[in-house]
């Protein structure tokens, strides 16, 4: 199931694990990344709490945890690289994975279409 | 903030639209940030080859005194500037500086000498207060004209020699910080090869009507790409150069700011026209004396970006804080972060550790050599 948020945040559930990125739309917005900073593993997050920061040549942005829960593990590829995030933001460049606390909370945040729609 | 309709416009402002630049509010002008290329691509595209940049919003001024001979210009504008502008010889160019009563600095500048005038150029956001300054110092001797409409295109990076002396071949023969009176494309404009990008490179003032031609012109060169102000901000950080109301402002001395040389020994104490200007009595006292505090480079040990703002510490924990960071982000050309801010000058030293707090967290950074990358000025 693929979910998104209003902060351009995607998320892949399984089960009760939410892999975490973010879109196509918000990676070109943001332009070529030079440095993310990411979550650490086991940290408990909260709903819209601040999960990790990208940066640009010009600014830094905060990426949203789209959900409740523990993070369970984290792509150190995009640390490492963050430009993988600007050439496959929606595969290799995933973020962190995320134990949700209800997964059913998932259901109130939109589809593919209705962010489609969203960001025109 | 600004809103659109309330922003003025440059005359290359529908070749932003057409070229699809994200635009937004610099200095009361609605402005490029980006072209499609992306800030990175366009910031190693100028170090490699050639960027075109829209300065429209800058201030030109030109200074004519009542009695026919620039030197007069020169003597009045001293008054009001602590650098040498009466030893500028016809068709030179050099940085200049406001100060005021307090020895802070009110703006940076250009000024040339182009033979019986001066003609400068002064940040977008200051120009009128420039024109307010310069009137009310002048305006007795001199003859002011501002010409806030006209276009001005920076052509910056090592191929700009070759496209633009394919249109006028005399661009070649000029050196840093010559200034002339060239020809492209049958329109008179005034070019000096200069630029704050740190690359060899021209600044070419153009008339209103015919900006929008030449610029199309310069742009049909497979050298050279339309470059926003996002790229020119991390150009002239790497090249170490000021950016007015972040690196220096009306609370900055010259001193410093790092900026001694830009005021000539003519105007120091023991100089033939010292003094005289305002602040004289702070900021000469400060040559002999030094300040208290130095603009330097920071070189950030990792790598997170560490940018305006950040404030800067002695210790990795506790402490008072000791500066500030005034200008950082990511330098494409250096490979890594790069910044700029204030330490106490017995901190000044390159190679001395500082650590600038970041979302709660102090990040070690080296007081780096200026600039980060360096300069190609053909000299």
């Amino acid at each position: 199931m693929l979910k998104f948020t209003e902060d351009h945040e995607w998320l892949k559930i399984e089960g009760d694990v939410a892999t975490v990125g973010i879109t196509e739309h918000a990676a070109e917005q943001l332009g070529d990344l030079v440095f993310v900073e990411l979550p650490e593993v086991g940290a408990k997050l909260d709903k819209g709490g601040e999960a990790s920061t990208v940066e640009s040549v010009k600014a830094a942005s905060d990426v949203y945890c789209p959900l409740a829960g523990e993070v369970t593990e984290v792509n150190q590829a995009i640390a490492d690289d963050p430009s993988l995030v600007n050439s496959d933001p929606t595969g290799a460049g995933w973020f962190f994975k995320l134990k949700l606390d209800d997964a059913a909370a998932a259901d109130d945040l939109m589809d593919e279409a209705a962010y489609k729609a969203m960001i025109g | 903030m600004d809103t659109t309709a309330d922003l003025l416009k440059t005359p290359l402002h529908s070749l932003h639209l057409e070229l699809g630049a994200r635009m937004a509010g610099f200095a009361g002008y609605d402005m490029p940030i980006q072209y499609k290329m992306g800030v990175m691509q366009e910031h190693l595209h100028t170090r490699a080859n050639a960027g075109l940049f829209d300065v429209s919003h800058m201030g030109q001024i030109l200074i004519r005194a009542n009695s026919g001979n620039v030197r007069d210009a020169a003597l009045a504008l001293e008054t009001i500037t602590p650098v040498d502008v009466a030893d500028l010889k016809p068709g030179r160019q050099r940085y200049g500086l406001f100060t005021n009563d307090k020895g802070g600095l009110e703006d940076d500048f250009m000024v040339a000498n182009r033979g019986d005038h001066l003609y400068l150029v002064v940040n977008a956001a200051c120009k009128h207060d420039d024109l307010a300054r310069i009137e009310a110092a002048l305006s007795d001797t001199c003859e002011i004209e501002a010409q806030f409409d006209r276009g001005l295109i920076a052509l910056q990076g090592p191929a700009a020699e070759g496209v633009l002396s394919s249109y006028a071949p005399k661009a070649e023969d000029m050196l840093f910080m010559d200034v002339a009176e060239l020809e492209i494309a049958g329109v008179p404009v005034v070019v000096s090869r200069s630029g704050y990008t740190g690359e060899d490179g021209y600044e070419i003032s153009i008339p209103a009507e015919e900006t929008d031609r030449i610029a199309r012109l310069l742009l049909s060169d497979d050298h050279v790409a339309p470059i926003g102000l996002g790229a020119r901000d991390s150009l002239r950080l790497e090249a170490g150069l000021c950016l007015y109301g972040n690196d220096i402002d009306e609370t900055t001395t010259p001193v410093e700011a790092n900026l001694k040389w830009a005021i000539q020994k003519v105007r120091r104490n023991g100089g033939a026209r010292q003094g005289g200007f305002p602040g004289a009595d702070v900021i000469l006292s400060q040559f002999d004396n030094g300040a208290s505090r130095l603009r330097v480079g920071l070189q950030p040990a990792g790598k997170a970006p560490v940018r305006a703002g950040a404030v800067l510490f002695a210790q990795e924990t506790g402490g008072e804080a000791i500066g500030t960071v005034t200008s950082g982000g990511f330098g494409p050309s250096a490979g890594g972060p790069v910044a700029m801010g204030y330490v106490p000058a017995a901190m000044a030293a390159p190679g001395t550790s500082v650590f600038a707090e970041v979302r709660g967290k102090r990040l070690e950074c080296a007081v780096a050599a200026l600039p980060f990358v360096p300069s190609t000025y053909k000299r």
